[in-house]
């Protein structure tokens, strides 16, 4: 994926494609008739790409891996630990992945989700299939998104409603020791934050 | 301030369904996210409604895989635009391939 977001395709090293020039030429004719500004255009490409994405929870995930004081506060106290951070508006209780407890979040009722830290729900999280099966045969559903536990280790099951959101705490992968905040919290996945998925090493990370 | 991301464009379904990676919108290139963002930015401006935009995508869609071309979403997505600012009166046709020649030969060079 990398590439995919060089500046505005213009610096291109190969040569600009048919359609990359189609698109700047109506552009080019949408903004001399005043229907669009380009700076609108940016502003949108920007907020869908970020807002809709789990960038502001990864950011709640790396600061509790770095700051122990920090994440003793977001697991007593999610809701006043994210407006530290700026993200509000929601009653969240994190949930913790040890070695020993993996974590897993579900709405049965219907699509309850932390949206102002993780962004849109995916559509499988809204299906019924996995509103009714992660509670019912979580260690399969686990298996069914590659993510395989020992039997030691307990699963157990957070049922967002209305009043309550939950978000997993992932569990900081290891060989992560000397990256920044800002690239842990890269590392950090929406699936992971739902807990159908871990926190990848560095190595492994797909961008 | 930014604009709040719409739900009726964020969570469409089916074939019309944004393309996505980890839940957040794949642009595989910049020209995509270009597009993207012109045609939210019109529909903000009421030059048409999300609903009829998305019509034209479906129908865009269901065209090129009846055809059976390998074109991509937002190719499709492109000609979909291109169709309703032209029935609007919003856009010529020849003013566009005027335009783009321009580009293609380099007498214009605008950067977006």
């Amino acid at each position: 994926m990398s590439g995919a977001h060089d500046e505005h395709g213009h610096h291109h090293r190969e040569p600009e494609s048919v359609l990359s020039l189609r698109v700047r030429a109506l552009e080019s004719l949408l903004v001399e008739k005043k229907l669009v500004s380009s700076e609108a255009v940016d502003r949108i490409v920007g907020a869908y790409e970020q807002d809709i994405g789990p960038h502001n929870g990864a950011k709640v995930v790396a600061r509790a891996w770095v700051d122990p004081a920090y994440r003793q506060r977001l697991l007593t106290d999610g809701t006043a630990a994210i407006e530290e951070l700026g993200f509000g508006g929601v009653d969240l209780q994190v949930v913790e992945n040890t070695p020993g407890v993996h974590n897993l979040v579900v709405c049965t009722l219907c699509s309850c989700y932390p949206h102002a830290l993780i962004g849109l729900p995916p559509v499988w999280y809204k299906s019924f299939e996995y509103r009714s099966r992660a509670v019912r045969e979580p260690r399969v559903v686990l298996h069914e998104f590659g993510v395989d536990l020992p039997e030691s280790v307990e699963i157990r099951i957070w049922d967002s409603s209305a009043e309550l959101r939950y978000l997993v705490l992932p569990q900081r992968p290891p060989g992560t020791e000397r990256l920044s905040e800002a690239e842990l919290a890269n590392l950090v996945t929406r699936d992971a934050m739902i807990g159908v998925a871990l926190v990848p090493p560095p190595t492994a990370a797909a961008r | 301030m930014d604009p709040v991301p719409s739900r009726e464009i964020a969570d469409m379904t089916g074939q019309a369904a944004l393309p996505r990676k980890n839940g957040e919108l794949v642009f595989d290139e910049a020209w995509q996210g270009r597009i993207f963002g012109m045609t939210v930015a019109m529909s903000h401006e009421a030059c048409f409604a999300w609903r009829e935009f998305q019509a034209r995508l479906i129908a865009e869609i269901a065209h090129a895989e009846q055809a059976g071309e390998s074109s991509s979403y937002y190719e499709r997505w492109l000609q979909a635009f291109e169709h309703l600012l032209a029935d609007k009166g919003l856009l010529d046709a020849g003013a566009l391939a005027d335009r783009t020649h321009d580009f293609e030969t380099g007498r214009r060079d605008d950067v977006f």
